[in-house]
């Protein structure tokens, strides 16, 4: 719900003349909603500027944002970035996940 | 599966929508949320380089849970960079990572070194935070003009708004 309320807030930004870029995790809600920039990280929901303490990843994202300000000549132009969460891909099925018994996690 | 655990015969990428739509389903409602969708996308190009541009940064981790930040648009000054911002009673995966490192989602930092090294001009004097709303009428009606009108006010070129 975060990207698309910052998503509906960037829409206005660029109808109003300044330019806006979103770093975020959830690719479906932000394309759906439709922005102008947007960098996306594969990461599960929460550290969208990169893995906590990793400074140089951080940089590195950010730094694509700011590259992105710049470069894009259109709207709707997502970059996605290099980053892995872990080789281990089970936080994509556990997040919101509803077992057979009924939703067990309530992730809010 | 590939080199990197992906199951090829699915879309690499966690589709949220989906994921909220059948986990609330499986609860027993019955009428998924309508995600904000639109054709037209506004598009404004940076008027000058990065380098000569105010920058601000937007986000929406809270002051907490009881200030009046949890449900209205606020500001706070950009220097020095908050210490800390709160992200309880939002969308986050709690079972995979947590949020103590506040330049995780809230880059200040790491916009400072941009901005000493030369590739930002200025950061704006303020940061916002929206609250995250489901109504998007209360979005779109009430808190974006307000980021908008901050933003004026601090003659701010570009804006990095980063969700949780």
């Amino acid at each position: 719900m975060c990207h698309q309320t910052v998503s509906l807030v960037a829409r206005h930004l660029e109808a109003h003349g300044i330019a806006t870029v979103i770093l975020g995790s959830a690719r479906d809600v932000v394309e759906h909603c439709g922005v102008a920039r947007f960098v996306f990280t594969d990461f599960p929901l929460g550290n969208p500027c990169g893995k906590p303490y990793d400074v140089a990843m951080q940089r590195s994202i950010v730094g694509f944002g700011l590259d992105l300000l710049e470069s894009a000549r259109a709207p709707r132009t997502t970059l996605q970035t290099p980053f892995v969460w872990s080789e281990n891909q089970s936080w994509r099925d556990n997040y919101m996940r509803i077992e057979p018994a009924g939703p067990s996690v309530m992730t809010s | 599966m590939s080199g990197r655990g992906v199951d090829p015969t699915h879309r690499t990428f966690v589709s949220y929508i989906d994921k909220s739509r059948e986990y609330y389903l499986g609860r027993g409602y019955g009428n998924p949320y309508r995600w904000a969708c639109f054709d037209e996308v506004p598009f404004a190009p940076l008027k000058r380089p990065l380098s000569q541009n105010v920058l601000t940064l937007i986000t929406t981790a809270h002051e907490g849970v009881d200030a009046p930040s949890f449900r209205s648009a606020y500001s706070i000054p950009s220097e020095p960079a908050p210490v800390r911002l709160h992200t309880d009673g939002l969308f986050w995966d709690r079972l995979a990572t947590h949020t103590e490192d506040l330049d995780s989602f809230f880059p200040a930092h790491r916009l400072e070194e941009f901005v000493r090294d030369g590739r930002i001009g200025h950061l704006a004097r303020r940061f916002h935070g929206v609250p995250t709303e489901y109504s998007q009428w209360k979005t779109v009606e009430r808190d974006a003009p307000e980021v908008l009108r901050r933003c004026q006010e601090d003659c701010v070129d570009a804006a990095l708004l980063v969700p949780l």
